[in-house]
């Protein structure tokens, strides 16, 4: 591989811009190799966000020429000789330096979820299908790139009434497991605001893990939603058979 | 300074450089394509000299099945006057509130969002939770659209029997026996009702209604039956676009077949004549 030409944002809370750089690359590089050779020959100052290299700690998040993915993920030779690659930090969350922003507001959502909690003397020896159907759910690795492309947070800002896929994901994986004994509906309803999602599924188109986010969690949990309080028969048959 | 690349905003703004104005552009051309034959067909069931343009001898397209022809619905001005106005809006409504199509349309009609990480027009944005909320009723629709698998499937197996008098002017069979053959309009029937069939049960709503809403607690010993209907519909749930689209095409091409033959364009081809001349010789011959 040859120089490639790399168009970097630089700033903070304040505002910034895009910014040029022409790096030797070398094959086999991904997008998080090459922002670390600016870092170590040209920007020592450019800030990013990374742990693993290895699609697994959700850290290096970021817009590469407008996409959200992993910088860690994205293969140079994907990109043609002498394509401009831009790298923007993720839009949806209030940018601190560069290429990281500040995602605390998913741990802030994250905190009102009531936790798994087992039903009372629960038995825990559950069969493989028991436990196939939330396993996909915990393969998150809380990236964020999913609530980066959400349009309801991305676009509307939402973020005080929309917990957001991520956490659709999570709540998921409580509601539909084995021996969990709460019921989030009503959050979900609620505070969670599910009904502002269109299902227009870029969260799944984004996620690097492949979670179906939409398919498996959201809509699973939108019929859960009617079940209690849009369906009619249902809310009268829950009534006559207590439920 | 110029504007900040990373807050800018606005219908179509993004740094992607691929052509993700491309699928609403398809899906444009499709949905709009296939609404304005459904409309057109719907509204012009009968040819010159009442000819019904919307059946062939045994073949009945799907947009006018199952068949009504209530001497109220002529009380409408005449070009509403249709049969296909009673059946219609189940199909319509089903697909309308589907989960697939929602997607569908809200990205490429309402461009909301018209692509993802690609900016819209910020009108006050509700979702699903205000206007739209009529969505939910979706599980009703499925209720109908089941009927309708077996009323289409009927269709087909009806298509099958074929008036040994032969077909009208009017395109209506002739009173008299029937007798067994196979057109190609008998496969595209049967192909429309099994594509419907693959469609309608990979419902999401059916998929909740089987087993879905359970918690899956020591599924196999409480609740097998559940499981298993559970898996099939998952299969079917993982392809419910591809269903969803190439049923709704298949479905305007049956009409359109039927229709072709019935105005004498296409000539419909019969296999299997022979078994009944087959028949025909043993119940000479008894
Ligand atoms: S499917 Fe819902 S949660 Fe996912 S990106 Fe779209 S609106 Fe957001
Ligand atoms: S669901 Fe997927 S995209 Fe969203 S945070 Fe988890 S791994 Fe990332
Ligand atoms: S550095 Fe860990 S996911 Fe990219
Ligand atoms: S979700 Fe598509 S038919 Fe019900």
């Amino acid at each position: 591989m040859g120089k490639v030409h790399m168009r970097v944002y630089r700033g903070n809370s304040e505002g910034g811009q895009l910014k040029d750089y022409n790096v030797q690359a070398e094959e086999g590089m991904v997008v998080l190799d090459v922002i670390h050779k600016i870092q170590a020959t040209q920007s020592s100052d450019l800030a990013c966000r990374w742990n693993c290299k290895a699609g697994k700690c959700g850290s290096c998040s970021a817009e590469i020429n407008g996409k959200p993915r992993l910088m860690c993920m994205t293969r140079m030779n994907e990109f043609k000789e002498d394509e401009i690659i831009t790298v923007m930090p993720m839009k949806t969350f209030p940018i601190m330096k560069d290429l990281a922003t500040d995602v605390s507001f998913n741990y802030e959502i994250n905190k009102r979820i009531p936790p798994f909690t087992p039903v009372e003397g629960a038995d825990w020896h559950w069969e493989q299908e028991d436990v196939d159907r939330v396993q996909e759910f915990r393969k998150c690795i809380e990236c964020f790139l999913c609530q980066d492309t959400c349009h309801v947070l991305r676009d509307h800002d939402k973020m005080a009434k929309f917990a957001g896929p991520r956490f659709f994901v999570r709540i998921a994986s409580l509601e539909m497991h084995p021996i969990d004994a709460l019921d989030r509906t009503a959050l979900l309803k609620n505070e969670h605001g599910i009904g502002l999602c269109n299902i227009t599924k870029c969260c799944t188109e984004v996620c690097p893990e492949s979670i179906h986010i939409t398919d498996n969690a959201i809509i699973p949990l939108k019929e859960r939603v009617v079940d209690k309080y849009y369906d009619p028969l249902r809310i009268l048959w829950n009534k006559v058979f207590g439920k | 300074m110029a504007m900040d690349v990373r807050t800018k905003r606005g219908l179509g703004v993004t740094l992607r450089k691929d052509a993700w104005w491309l699928e609403p552009l398809f899906y444009q051309c499709l949905f709009g394509g296939f609404v304005v034959y459904a409309t057109w067909a719907a509204l012009n069931p009968y040819g010159p000299n009442g000819k019904a343009y919307y059946e062939y001898g045994p073949y009945l397209s799907p947009m006018f099945s199952p068949f009504f022809n209530p001497d109220w619905l002529h009380k409408l001005p005449a070009w509403l006057a249709t049969p296909a106005l009673l059946v219609l809006w189940a199909p319509a409504g089903f697909r309308g509130t589907c989960y697939y199509y929602r997607k569908a349309y809200y990205r490429s009609i309402f461009m909301d969002p018209p692509g993802c990480a690609v900016g819209e027009s910020c009108v006050k944005y509700q979702g699903e939770s205000k206007f739209f909320i009529f969505q939910n009723i979706h599980r009703y629709f499925f209720y109908v659209a089941l009927l309708f698998i077996f009323v289409l499937s009927w269709d087909a197996i009806l298509a099958m029997m074929w008036p040994v008098n032969g077909i009208g002017p009017d395109n209506h069979s002739n009173l008299g026996p029937k007798e067994f053959g196979v057109g190609v309009g008998t496969i595209v029937m049967a192909l429309n009702a099994y594509l419907l069939g693959g469609y309608t049960l990979g419902c999401h709503a059916f998929r909740h209604l089987v087993g879905g809403g359970l918690d899956f607690l020591r599924v196999k010993k409480n609740n097998p039956i559940r499981f298993a209907l559970w898996s099939v519909v998952t299969k079917l749930n993982e392809r419910h676009m591809q269903w969803a689209l190439v049923s709704m095409l298949w479905v305007g091409f049956t009409d359109f077949y039927i229709r072709m033959c019935a105005m004498g364009v296409w000539h419909d081809v019969r296999f299997f004549g022979f078994i009944n001349k087959i028949g025909h010789i043993f119940g000479a011959a008894t």
